[in-house]
C-alpha cells in the first residue's frame, strides 16, 4: 500500500513542485487550497502525512494543527509543516503543537524527500 | 437716710459678690468648662478702659465744655477698625512667647532687653500710679457725698479723714486682697484669670447699668423727654456752651483721640485684657464692634445729666463730677443712688485690680527679677524659687496699691489728680512707636527702642508732668510762665513758640516725634543683630505660617535634666513636670528624660520660663543651661532667607511636578503609539519576508527538480522554466516595491517634475498594459474630459500609478467579459482620474484599508488582498504631488479607484 500524502497549501507554484517530489517518490497525492477544506480534507481521508503550510486563508496551519491532534481519530497523522514563516519562534510553536517536522521556505528537495520518507517509516 | 453701715454693708456685699464669681469662673475653668469662651465677655472685658473718670468725669468735662467730652471715645472706636491685623499680630506673638507684659514685649522684641523691659516698667509705673489714686480718690469722694443723703453737701478738701477711718485705704487693701487672690494663683503670668476676667466683665455691665439707669430717670422722670429738657435748657443762658454743638478747636480733638486710639492699646491693664487675658483670637471679631458700641451707650446720657446737673443746681454749688451721683439724690431716690454708688465703686475697682496686675507682673519680671539674677550671677542660689516669685509678685501688688494710696493723700485736690487722666494716656503713648513698630518694621534695634523711649518719656516729663506739679505748687511757677532761665522758647507749655496749644496735644505733638525720630535714627546706626533679626521676623510675620524658620534659629547642646530642673525651679516641680511630660506626648516620646535635647525643647523650655519671668530672663537663664551656638546675624538671615526660598521652591516645586506630570501623560501616549508602529513594522516585515520567501521556495524547488531530474519530460520541463522565470520577475518585482517604498517613505525618491498633460500619461499606461487586458480578454473604455488636463508631476512615477490601476483592474475582472472605464474630469480645482472595474470590487469595510500596507484583513494569517505594495506606494506618489487617491463603492459591484491632482493651470 503506497503512503498517502495530503498537501496543505494556497500558493500554486508551491503546491506543483511539492506535488511531483512526491509522486516521484511513489506516493499518493491529494492536494486541499485553504486550511478549512484541508481539515476536512484530513478528516475524511485520514493520509499517512500532511505537508502542512500556515499561511492560508479560511485557517492557518497552526490552527489545523492543532484541530488534527486534538483529535484522537488523527493521531497517526504525521504532520510536516512547510512554511516561510520560518523564525525560531515559530518553528518552537508548530513543534509544541504536535508538529512531527518542521520544514522553512525556501527549502532544499533534498531535504523534504528525505524527512518525508523517514516520517513514513517510522511507522512501519 | 443712708448710713455709712448702710453703704459699707452694700459695697461689701457687691465685692463678695465679685469674689464669689470670680472664684466660680476659676474653679469652672481649673475643671476645663470655661465660661469666659464667650467672645461678648471679651469684648466687656476691654470696657475697663472706662473707669470711674469715665463715671464721674465725663459729665463734669460736658458740664464745662459740651461735647470736649467726646474724643477720649472717639480714638478708640475709630482705631477698632484696625485692630483686626495690628492686634492679632500682637496677639499671636504673645501667645506664641509666652507674653506677659507690655514691658515683655518690647524687651522680647528688641533683643530681649533687660534694660527696656526696666524702662518700659519705670514709665509706666510713674504714669499709671496716680491714675490709681484717681480711682481710690472717686470712691472715697462718691461715699462721703452720698454718706450726707439728703442733703448735697460737697465734702470739705481740707478735711480729710484719718488713716484708720478713710474709706479709700479699706478699699485698696481689700483690692490687694482680691489681686493677690485672683492674680497671682500661678507663677505663670501668661496663663489667664478667668476667675478675674469673670469679674471685670460683670463690672462693665454693673457701670454700664448705672449710668443708663441714670440717663433714663433723667429723661424719663425728672423732664418729659429729651426735648423737654433741651427746651428748659435753652431758658437758662448759661448754658450756651453745652447746647451748641460747637467742638472747639479741631486740633484739640484730632489730638486727643489720637491719643486715647493709642491709650486704648498702650495702657497697661488694656494690654493685659486685650493681649493676654483673651481666650481665642476669634473673639476679637465681635470686640470690633461690641466695643465702640459699649461705649457709645455708656456715653449716650453724659449730656442730657449734665444738662440736669446745671439746671437742678444753682452755678457752682455742685461738681459737675457729682452730678450723675448727686442727681438722683436731690430728686431723693436712695436707692438709684446707691446704685450709681456701686456702678462707681465698679467702674473704679475693676480699672484698679487690672492696672495692678498688669503693673506688678511688670515690675516683678522686669525690674526686679533682673537685678536679683544679676546679683546671682545667673543661677538663683535654691531649689525652688517658684515661691519666692509669687511672692516678690504679691509684694509689688500690695506695694503698688499702698503707692497709689499715698498719692491720693498727698496730692489731694491737687490740679496734679484731676488732669492725671490724659497725663496718663501721654505717658503710656510713648510705648506707641516701638509697640507698632514691633510688627511692622524689621528696623527697629535695642538702642532705637530704648533712645525713642528716653526721648519720649523725657519730654513728657517736661512738658506735662512737670507743669502738672508746678500748677499744684509743688515747684516754683516760673520755668512755666517764663521758661526755664528765662528762655521762652523752651517753655514747657509752648516750647519752640508754638503757642496756644492744649496742653495735652502739644506734648502729644514733642513728646511722639522726639520719641519717633530718635527711635528711627539710633536704629538706623546699625543693623539689627540675630536676635533682633530672630524675632522681627517672628514679630512681622506673626500671620504667616513660619514655625520651622523660628525652630531653625537654634543652635546648641542641652541637656535634658538641666532644662527640667531648670523649669521646676521658677515653676515648682509640680507644674514643670506636667508641662514636660505634655511636650513629650506630643512629640511621641515616652518619658521626659527621653526627650531630644534639640533646638525644639530648648524653645519649649524658654517659652515655658517666659510665662513666669519674662522673655529676657527666660533667654538668661536657658542660655545658662545649655551650650548655645550664637548665630551671626548672616546665619539668621541665610535661615531666614532660606525658609522664604524653600516656599518660593516649594511652590515651584508643585507647579513643575504638575507640568511633569502632564509631560509623562504625553510621554506614555507616545510610547503607545510608539509599541503600535512598532508593532505594525514587524507585521510588515514578516508579510515581506514572507512574501520573499515564498517566490524564493518556489524558485528553489523548481531548479533544485530541473538540476536532479535530466529525464523530464520536455513538456513538463518548459512549464517549470516558465514557472521559474515567471517567480523571478515576480521576485525582482516585490523587491523593487519594497525598496520603492521605502525610498518613497523616507523621503530619499528623486522626482523630476514637469508639467504635463494627464491624457498623455493616460495613453502611455494603458498601451503598457495592452497585454494584460488583451490575454484577459478584458476591454478598456476611456470618457476623458476636453482638452487638456494639466498637472505638475513627475512623469514616469504618474505613470507607474496608472499601470498600478490598471493592473489591478486587469488582475480582478472576470475573464473574458471584463470590463473597465477610464474616467477623466474636472473637480474644483483639480482633475479627477477614474478606474472602475466590473470585478468583485472591494468589501465595504476594507474601502479605508486597501491602501495600507500593514492591512491585515481579519482572521490570522490570511493573504492580503492584492499585491499588497501597489497602492501604498500610488499612494505615496499622488499624495507627494499634492492630490489624494481612495477607493469608491459602487452600487453595480465592482472596484473604482480614484486619485485628484490639483490644476498646474486653469482648463
Amino acid at each position: 500500500m503506497s503512503k498517502r500524502i495530503l498537501i496543505v497549501d494556497d500558493e500554486p507554484h508551491i503546491v506543483i513542485p511539492v506535488e511531483f517530489l512526491m509522486r516521484r517518490e511513489g506516493y499518493e497525492v491529494a492536494i486541499a487550497r485553504d486550511g478549512e477544506a484541508g481539515l476536512e480534507a484530513i478528516r475524511a481521508q485520514s493520509p499517512d502525512l500532511v505537508i502542512l503550510d500556515v499561511m492560508m486563508p479560511k485557517l492557518n496551519g497552526f490552527q489545523v494543527l492543532e484541530a488534527v491532534r486534538a483529535d484522537p481519530a488523527l493521531s497517526s497523522v504525521r504532520v510536516l509543516m512547510l512554511t516561510a514563516k520560518g523564525r525560531e519562534a515559530e518553528m518552537k510553536k508548530g513543534v509544541e503543537l504536535g508538529a512531527d517536522a518542521y520544514i522553512p521556505k525556501p527549502f532544499s528537495t533534498h531535504e523534504l524527500v528525505a524527512t518525508v520518507r523517514s516520517l513514513l517509516e517510522a511507522e512501519d | 437716710m443712708i448710713g455709712a453701715p448702710l453703704i459699707v454693708g452694700v459695697s461689701f456685699a457687691y465685692l463678695g459678690l465679685l469674689f464669689a464669681l470670680a472664684y466660680w469662673a476659676d474653679r469652672r475653668a481649673d475643671q476645663g468648662r470655661s465660661v469666659i469662651g464667650h467672645p461678648t465677655i471679651y469684648a466687656l472685658s476691654l470696657a475697663v478702659y472706662c473707669t470711674a473718670w469715665t463715671f464721674y468725669g465725663s459729665v463734669g468735662r460736658a458740664a464745662a465744655s459740651g461735647f470736649g467730652f467726646l474724643p477720649i471715645y472717639l480714638g478708640p472706636t475709630l482705631v477698632a477698625l484696625l485692630w483686626g491685623s495690628v492686634l492679632l499680630k500682637m496677639v499671636r506673638v504673645s501667645k506664641a512667647q509666652r507674653i506677659t507684659s507690655i514691658a515683655d514685649f518690647i524687651a522680647s522684641r528688641y533683643g530681649k532687653s533687660h534694660l527696656l523691659g526696666g524702662l518700659v516698667t519705670l514709665i509706666a509705673v510713674i504714669g499709671v500710679v496716680p491714675y490709681i489714686a484717681l480711682q481710690l480718690k472717686a470712691i472715697s469722694r462718691s461715699f462721703t457725698i452720698l454718706l450726707g443723703y439728703p442733703e448735697v453737701v460737697m465734702p470739705d478738701p481740707a478735711g480729710e479723714p484719718p488713716l484708720w477711718g478713710d474709706t479709700a485705704l479699706v478699699v485698696a487693701l481689700l483690692l490687694a486682697a482680691f489681686t493677690i487672690l485672683f492674680g497671682t494663683r500661678h507663677l505663670d503670668a501668661s496663663e489667664r484669670h478667668e476667675g478675674m476676667v469673670a469679674a471685670i466683665a460683670f463690672e462693665s455691665l454693673v457701670k454700664l447699668a448705672a449710668f443708663l439707669a441714670v440717663g433714663l430717670f433723667v429723661i424719663l422722670y425728672v423732664y418729659d423727654g429729651f426735648s423737654d429738657e433741651l427746651a428748659r435748657a435753652r431758658e437758662v443762658p448759661d448754658l450756651q456752651p453745652l447746647l451748641s454743638t460747637s467742638v472747639g478747636s479741631y486740633g484739640d480733638w484730632f489730638g486727643i483721640s489720637f491719643l486715647a486710639a493709642l491709650a486704648v492699646l498702650m495702657l497697661p491693664r488694656q494690654f493685659q485684657v486685650a493681649v493676654v487675658e483673651i481666650a481665642d483670637e476669634r473673639h476679637l471679631e465681635r470686640a470690633l464692634w461690641l466695643f465702640p458700641l459699649y461705649l457709645l451707650l455708656i456715653n449716650l446720657f453724659v449730656v442730657p445729666i449734665a444738662i440736669a446737673g446745671k439746671l437742678t443746681f444753682p452755678a457752682g454749688a455742685v461738681d459737675a463730677d457729682s452730678f450723675v451721683l448727686t442727681i438722683p439724690m436731690a430728686y431723693e431716690e436712695p436707692g438709684l443712688a446707691l446704685f450709681v454708688f456701686i456702678g462707681g465703686l465698679s467702674a473704679a475697682t475693676g480699672m484698679v485690680i487690672v492696672e495692678t496686675i498688669a503693673l506688678s507682673t511688670m515690675v516683678s519680671n522686669d525690674l526686679l527679677l533682673p537685678s536679683l539674677l544679676a546679683r546671682w550671677r545667673g543661677l538663683p542660689p535654691e531649689a525652688d524659687i517658684s515661691r519666692l516669685l509669687l511672692l516678690i509678685r504679691r509684694g509689688a501688688i500690695v506695694a503698688i496699691l499702698l503707692l497709689g494710696y499715698l498719692y491720693y493723700r498727698l496730692a489731694g485736690e491737687a490740679y496734679a489728680l484731676v488732669s492725671i487722666g490724659l497725663i496718663s494716656f501721654a505717658a503710656v503713648a510713648q510705648f506707641a512707636p516701638a509697640m507698632i513698630a514691633a510688627v511692622y518694621w524689621r528696623g527697629g534695634t535695642r538702642e532705637g527702642a530704648l533712645a525713642g523711649l528716653a526721648a519720649g518719656f523725657s519730654v513728657w516729663v517736661y512738658t506735662l508732668l512737670l507743669p502738672s506739679f508746678a500748677k499744684s505748687g509743688w515747684l516754683p511757677g516760673d520755668f512755666l510762665e517764663h521758661g526755664p532761665f528765662g528762655i521762652a522758647l523752651l517753655k514747657p507749655q509752648a516750647l519752640l513758640g508754638v503757642e496756644g496749644w492744649n496742653e495735652t496735644t502739644h506734648c502729644l505733638l514733642w513728646s511722639l516725634s522726639a520719641n519717633v525720630v530718635a527711635f528711627v535714627l539710633v536704629s538706623a546706626l546699625r543693623e539689627p543683630n540675630a536676635e533682633e533679626t530672630a524675632q522681627a521676623s517672628a514679630f512681622v510675620d506673626a500671620l504667616k505660617p513660619q514655625r520651622s524658620a523660628h525652630l531653625a534659629l537654634w543652635r546648641g547642646r542641652a541637656e535634658i535634666d538641666e532644662l527640667i530642673a531648670l523649669a521646676e525651679r521658677f515653676l515648682g516641680p509640680a507644674r514643670a513636670r506636667a508641662a514636660f511630660v505634655e511636650l513629650a506626648r506630643s512629640r511621641g516620646v515616652e518619658d521626659l528624660e527621653r526627650l531630644p535635647p534639640d533646638a525644639e525643647t530648648v524653645q519649649f523650655a524658654e517659652t515655658l520660663l517666659s510665662g513666669a519671668i519674662g522673655g529676657a530672663s527666660a533667654r538668661v537663664m536657658v542660655a545658662s543651661v545649655t551650650e548655645e551656638e550664637a548665630l551671626g546675624l548672616d546665619e539668621v538671615l541665610d535661615i531666614l532667607d532660606e525658609a522664604s526660598q524653600i516656599r518660593d521652591y516649594s511652590r515651584e516645586l508643585e507647579r513643575k511636578s504638575r507640568e511633569l506630570e502632564e509631560a509623562t501623560a504625553e510621554l506614555k501616549a507616545a510610547n503607545l503609539r510608539l509599541q503600535e508602529l512598532d508593532r505594525m513594522k514587524d507585521d510588515f516585515m514578516s508579510s515581506v519576508t514572507h512574501e520573499l520567501r515564498t517566490p524564493l521556495a518556489s524558485i528553489r524547488a523548481f531548479s533544485e527538480i530541473l538540476r536532479d531530474d535530466p529525464e523530464i519530460e520536455l513538456g513538463e520541463r518548459k512549464r517549470f522554466l516558465g514557472i521559474l522565470v515567471s517567480e523571478t520577475e515576480r521576485l525582482s518585482r516585490l523587491v523593487n516595491q519594497v525598496l520603492d517604498l521605502a525610498k518613497l517613505e523616507s523621503g530619499h525618491a528623486e522626482w523630476q517634475m514637469e508639467e504635463l498633460d494627464l491624457k498623455s500619461v493616460i495613453e502611455q499606461s494603458v498601451t503598457s498594459t495592452s497585454q494584460l487586458f488583451h490575454d484577459k480578454g478584458a476591454a478598456v473604455f476611456q470618457a476623458l474630459a476636453e482638452g487638456e488636463a494639466r498637472v505638475l508631476a513627475d512623469r514616469d512615477r504618474l505613470v507607474q500609478v496608472m499601470v498600478n490601476l490598471l493592473a489591478n483592474a486587469a488582475k480582478y475582472v472576470p475573464a473574458g467579459e471584463g470590463r473597465v472605464e477610464i474616467r477623466l474630469e474636472s473637480g474644483a480645482g483639480v482633475w479627477r482620474v477614474t478606474v472602475a472595474d466590473n470585478g468583485p470590487g472591494i468589501p465595504a469595510d476594507d474601502l479605508p484599508i486597501v491602501f495600507e500596507k500593514f492591512r491585515q484583513s481579519a482572521g490570522n494569517g490570511e493573504k492580503p488582498i492584492g499585491t499588497g505594495l501597489g497602492l501604498p506606494i500610488s499612494r505615496e506618489i499622488i499624495e507627494h504631488f499634492g492630490g489624494r487617491i481612495w477607493a469608491e463603492d459602487r452600487p453595480e459591484k465592482g472596484a473604482t479607484l480614484c486619485f485628484e491632482l490639483p490644476w498646474s493651470a486653469r482648463p
